[in-house]
């Protein structure tokens, strides 16, 4: 996977993603283009779409919009799991997500996207495992239990922490 | 000083902004108020400080102000620092700056670090950005990770070793011994990552896909746990065992037997186990499906697998789902070539999809098409595809119009057939045919002798019904030009039009808006070379010194030209033939020109009275030895001139001279010459000077 773009029907970016190097201005210029391309398409249209020498494969999920440019060898259909995957982490996470839950936290969907995808590829099928592992390093965040014995020599410095 | 506003709360503050203005004055007094807080270099509230300039450049705003505050929270203790430093990294920094290098202590630092998710946050963000440097620095370390037992690092390290492979390639080595035997997890997050790993490896270098060929019969077993192992809520995706993983196996597999015959046969029966237990009733099992069949095509399958390979792809067309049928034709653009019966088969429902909704559908169903055409199915496939070319989309027109071209020119079952096909592009899709089109097609119709008559009577009845489409037009022009006589000598099938109006026609051309210069170029020049074939020569001569004074250069010039033929040789207007000949060569010159498209053409004639009278069988010579014709025009950066005389010592023999000259300061390359020889049979011979 190239990148990875969130945004509402009327074309906020939500999240971005990048796994190829590219200066700010030239990743402006894709996001544009790109969102405005996928918001012209019709609803019966399929869910891919040749875009410079890219693919994309983009999804609607109530009013936001998922979109991954993925190189020619990879597996279309795939990446639509890979797209429903990332949506069902986020829906366990926040209980129900929606639009707001992304926007309100954008910093804890970027957690879980790095959590789940590495480089642009899955790092662990199991949504048990990733989620598990969002939790445990939430905790080292809000140190408000006791920690696991790995990183209790964290404890001590975290209890000045001042929430986001 | 006040703590600085909380995340969530700017969040909500700048949606409550109800112009692009307020919000832009809510942001740079944010902004303003951050810049403060980082130089008295606040500790405690530099976390929150980044996240919320993480927040406004999102909404698009610069926030390079805080880059080196993310370095200084990746440096620090706190857990909550070094997860917004790493992101802010990741968002902020790219590689390049010189500022991302400074980094790299820090990276190294934390994949050494006694937390797991520490480590974890230094190998997905050298994963993710970094440099080449960065790699080449950390590489070692990750090496170390990859050899963990810890399978959370573990994934991570295969993961972040194939960017590290990506930048620096020679590397790659290094990874080797710690790949002995990842394949042997149980942990499938370590197995999906290393067999990425693993794919990236073998398809950078011809050696390592040698040494992990033999790791083929232990994917086999694995693919086949998958499949034949119960029901596994970990992994499972709607009754699909692990299909991620599946996925990427059969990728590897394809890698790995490609050009091999044993491992293409260790893997037969795997694929063709996949290819028929895997259910279909989802988009998950179709993902499976589809990374089967690419890998069957790709490797050396036995034919029994290719045809079940291509009927999946069959049976994917008549799919519900759109995004299924999109790559099924996809597939079939790629194996068309080599499997080109299987795939004929399924030519009914793939010219179906031509009448799709969706644009890509519609596109590779096109072009699927065209690679199906041959001479059995030529008729029915080119009624589809014309009915096609009918209603399309613009953007399509122009394709399928070379296609129609290309296909009639191949697989014409008639001459008649072929023609009547031209005319319904021109007639139908006429504007959107390519320039080149029209020379070619000029010289298909030269070379169809016997239908010559045919076609300057459709092509002149379609010139009665439409003169906007250009590309027709000139075709027409062209053709009534020549084939003139034909036209109202009786040898059509129907009523032929007379002379008068033929011209009127022509003429028409000449003062319609719709026409284009060029296509003034084609009409002057038809009327003028009807003035050998027709009678009304007064008509023409009238039209011809109109246009003697028209503001159009060009038309000025060519008029101009044929005036002088008219005065020069009234005495020999009687000997059509001859005349026939010289103008004929002169028409060569221009249409030559014309088809070049050169807008600044200028065709010269300097002409002297001749000294001796004509004498059979030498006059065209004759002509010639007092007239010099030449022509000169300029195409993008091409120069061509053409000059006209008569040989020295032997005199039978005309010297058509062209300089063609390079005037750009850039090569030009694929430079064609191609000469035809006017209808008067003479020899042509050609040197390259």
């Amino acid at each position: 996977m190239q990148f990875m773009l969130l945004f509402s029907r009327q074309g906020k970016l939500r999240l971005q993603k990048w796994y190829v190097p590219l200066s700010d201005k030239e990743k402006k210029k894709i996001t544009r283009e790109l969102v405005q391309t996928v918001l012209a398409r019709k609803p019966k249209m399929c869910s891919f779409l040749e875009w410079r020498d890219l693919k994309v494969v983009y999804k609607r999920y109530a009013s936001l919009y998922f979109c991954c440019a993925i190189e020619n060898q990879d597996n279309e259909l795939i990446t639509l799991e890979i797209i429903h995957r990332y949506v069902e982490l986020l829906d366990k996470y926040f209980g129900s997500v929606c639009e707001l839950d992304i926007i309100f936290n954008f910093e804890k969907a970027y957690f879980i996207l790095d959590e789940f995808l590495l480089g642009g590829e899955a790092q662990d099928t199991s949504k048990k495992n990733v989620l598990k592992a969002i939790e445990q390093a939430d905790l080292l965040q809000e140190c408000r239990r006791e920690p696991p014995l790995t990183v209790c020599f964290l404890s001590a410095q975290l209890t000045t922490e001042k929430p986001l | 000083m006040p703590a600085p506003i909380r995340l969530r709360e700017l969040i909500r503050t700048i949606r409550t902004a109800r112009t692009q203005a307020e919000e832009r004055e809510m942001i740079q007094k944010e902004c303003a108020a951050i810049r403060s807080s980082f130089r008295e270099e606040d500790n405690t509230y530099r976390c929150r400080n980044v996240a919320k300039l993480l927040y406004m450049h999102m909404l698009g705003y610069p926030a390079h102000f805080g880059q080196l505050e993310c370095l200084k929270l990746i440096a620090s203790q706190k857990f909550t620092d070094k997860r917004i430093g790493y992101l802010g990294a990741m968002l902020l920094l790219d590689e390049r700056q010189d500022v991302h290098l400074l980094m790299t202590n820090c990276i190294k630092n934390d994949l050494n670090h006694s937390t797991q998710y520490v480590q974890g946050l230094a190998l997905c963000t050298l994963g993710c950005m970094g440099s080449s440097e960065m790699c080449r620095d950390l590489a070692g370390e990750v090496e170390k990770l990859l050899k963990t037992s810890n399978s959370y690092l573990r994934k991570k390290a295969a993961l972040c070793a194939v960017h590290v492979i990506r930048k620096v390639p020679e590397l790659m080595e290094m990874f080797l011994p710690a790949t002995k035997n990842l394949l042997s997890e149980k942990n499938h997050g370590v197995l999906h990552t290393s067999v990425v790993l693993l794919t990236e490896m073998c398809e950078r270098s011809p050696d390592m896909l040698l040494h992990f060929r033999k790791l083929v019969p232990q994917l086999v077993r694995i693919l086949k746990n998958l499949i034949m192992s119960g029901y596994s809520p970990e992994h499972d995706v709607s009754g699909i065992s692990d299909p991620f993983l599946q996925v990427r196996i059969l990728r590897l597999l394809r890698i790995l037997g490609r050009s091999d015959d044993d491992s293409s046969e260790a893997m037969n029966d795997i694929l063709a186990q996949v290819a028929t237990n895997t259910e279909t009733s989802k988009n998950v099992g179709n993902a499976i499906l589809y990374e089967t069949v690419l890998t069957i095509m790709d490797i050396k399958s036995e034919s029994g697998l290719r045809v079940l390979a291509i009927n999946i792809l069959g049976r994917f067309l008549l799919n519900n789902d759109k995004n299924i049928r999109y790559v099924a034709l996809t597939s079939l653009l790629k194996t068309v070539q080599t499997d080109h019966n299987a795939v004929q088969r399924h030519r009914s429902t793939i010219v179906d999809c031509l009448k799709d909704l969706d644009v890509s559908i519609k596109r590779r169903a096109m072009e699927l098409s065209f690679a199906l055409v041959n001479g059995n199915n030529i008729r029915g496939m080119m009624k589809e595809l014309l009915y096609f070319l009918d209603s399309c989309d613009p953007e399509f027109k122009a394709d399928c119009a070379s296609g129609v071209f290309l296909a009639a020119e191949k697989y014409a079952p008639s001459k008649r057939w072929h023609i009547d096909t031209i005319m319904r592009v021109l007639t139908t899709a006429g504007s959107y045919v390519r320039d080149d089109s029209v020379p070619n097609l000029i010289q298909l119709i030269t070379n169809s002798v016997e239908m010559h008559a045919y076609t300057v009577q459709r092509l002149y009845k379609a010139l009665l019904d439409d003169i906007s489409q250009q590309p027709l037009v000139q075709v027409s022009s062209w053709c009534i030009g020549e084939y003139g006589d034909l036209l109202v000598s009786g040898q059509c099938e129907e009523e032929e039009p007379i002379q008068d109006e033929v011209l009127d026609v022509l003429e028409g051309l000449l003062v319609s808006n719709l026409s284009t210069p060029v296509t003034r170029g084609y009409s002057l020049t038809a009327i003028m070379k009807l003035s050998t074939r027709f009678s009304s020569v007064n008509r023409i001569k009238k039209v011809v010194s109109i246009y003697g004074s028209s503001i159009d250069v060009e038309l000025q010039q060519r008029a101009v030209e044929y005036n002088a033929l008219f005065k020069k040789y009234d005495h020999m207007r009687f000997n059509l033939d001859v005349l026939y000949d010289l103008v004929s060569l002169l028409f060569q010159a221009n249409d030559l020109l014309d088809l070049l498209g050169g807008n600044d053409v200028m065709p010269v004639i300097q002409t002297t009275l001749p000294t001796k009278p004509a004498s059979a069988g030498g006059e065209l010579l004759d002509l010639l030895g007092d007239l010099s014709l030449s022509g000169r025009t300029t195409v993008n950066g091409l120069k061509i001139e053409f000059t006209f005389e008569r040989a020295n010592p032997n005199p039978n023999i005309a010297v058509i001279t062209i300089h063609a000259t390079n005037t750009t300061e850039a090569d030009m390359t694929e430079f064609v010459f191609q000469a035809a020889v006017p209808k008067v049979s003479h020899d042509l011979s050609v040197t390259f000077v």
